[in-house]
């Protein structure tokens, strides 16, 4: 487990490093499906998407116009930075359950 | 079942692919069958590790964990595979010479075998943990029956493996002396890809600036999710729409690996001649 001992020591390393803030947005998993579906977020700056997993089941958000794929477990939260966006319409889906998990991140 | 069969295969299609080719660049070498199973399995061993410590690693570095190993796994891989092509560069000549039979003559081979268990290794735990946990909670789920969800997986997992086959298959119909050109070049290929990924990965959790996101956007003439899109993305690092800085490891990584192979080829190996 050397690999797992080297990924906490250099997580302590960057968790040390003070960033600051861009804007938060939510967006929230339950049933299977995204909560708001579209998420509007300010065009041309960084933001923290952060993802709320109340499924009892893992959840892998995925995002090829957003370059993004980030597995959720089951009743939990995850922090995934976008941007800055061009305007435009992002679609995004749940990869472990596609056929309802679909949303889009509207940039203007 | 579909969607079992459609994600597992998506997830095999990796692994396989980076096992088809390093199969193709072992070919002869005494041994390499029995560390490439190694590989397998003790990839899959580790991914069902990992797989359960999902969340603990996800907590980690301030919700950062996942993107942190991800990348620290993909970097040793980057790092294996240079190692690979460098070290064989050095042993060219001979290679070119008598490649299929390279094993029997060259230790060369015998020695890198090693470093490729690791990748390989490390190649089925990433792809594999995501598979586990996927059909973890698939079966949580409930609304489908266990036999659904076996047939499915291993529909996918016969499907990636074949495709892995192929690919392997393909590369024995090579000409011998072409062989060593097309394998380390792909294994190039590959880790420059992974180099990209691990940009990628950085960018996702903050820690590096994308530098122009993306940098083009060809994904109206080929999608990162269409059929051939998928191929060239694993085997060649192809992205519809890249960040700045993802382009810049990929670059950083394929010229760093070529140079370090040249100035390998010239110094001749010191390895036993053949015969």
């Amino acid at each position: 487990m050397s690999v797992f001992k080297a990924s906490v020591f250099f997580a302590a390393l960057v968790s040390s490093v003070a960033v600051a803030a861009p804007p938060e947005v939510h967006v929230v998993i339950k049933d299977h499906r995204f909560t708001p579906s579209e998420v509007k977020v300010p065009a041309g700056q960084k933001i923290r998407l952060i993802v709320d997993n109340q499924d009892a089941t893992p959840e892998e958000f995925e995002s090829h116009e957003l370059n993004r794929e980030k597995v959720i477990a089951g009743k939990s939260k995850a922090t995934i930075y976008i941007g800055p966006l061009e305007p435009g319409r992002y679609p995004f889906f749940g990869e472990f359950n596609e056929a309802t998990a679909q949303g889009v991140v509207v940039a203007e | 079942m579909i969607s079992a069969a459609i994600i597992v295969f998506r997830e095999t299609l990796e692994a396989a692919l980076i096992l088809g080719i390093i199969a193709a660049a072992t070919v002869g070498v005494t041994g390499r069958a029995r560390w490439l199973t190694a590989g397998v399995l003790a990839g899959i061993a580790g991914s069902l590790v990992v797989a359960s410590l999902t969340e603990q690693i996800a907590n980690l570095a301030e919700g950062m964990g996942q993107e942190l190993f991800n990348a620290l796994v993909l970097g040793v891989v980057v790092l294996m595979l240079a190692w690979h092509n460098i070290w064989m560069a050095r042993h060219g000549a001979t290679l070119a010479r008598d490649a299929r039979q390279l094993g029997r003559d060259v230790q060369a081979g015998a020695k890198a075998l090693p470093i490729l268990f690791v990748v390989i290794a490390l190649a089925v735990l990433r792809e594999g943990s995501e598979t586990a946990l996927f059909l973890y909670g698939m079966s949580l789920g409930g609304q489908h029956d266990a036999w659904a969800i076996v047939n499915g997986a291993g529909m996918g997992l016969a499907a990636g493996a074949a495709a892995g086959l192929a690919l392997y298959l393909g590369f024995l119909r090579i000409p011998t002396r072409w062989f060593f050109v097309v394998t380390s070049g792909l294994i190039l290929f590959l880790a420059a890809a992974m180099a990209s990924q691990v940009a990628n990965l950085l960018i996702q959790s903050d820690l590096l600036p994308s530098l122009a996101a993306p940098l083009w956007d060809t994904s109206g003439l080929l999608s990162n999710d269409s059929a051939v899109g998928l191929l060239l993305q694993t085997l060649v690092g192809y992205d519809a729409n890249p960040a700045g800085m993802q382009v810049i490891f990929y670059v950083a990584t394929a010229a760093l690996i070529l140079l370090g192979m040249r100035l390998a080829r010239q110094k001749p190996a010191p390895v036993g001649s053949p015969h």
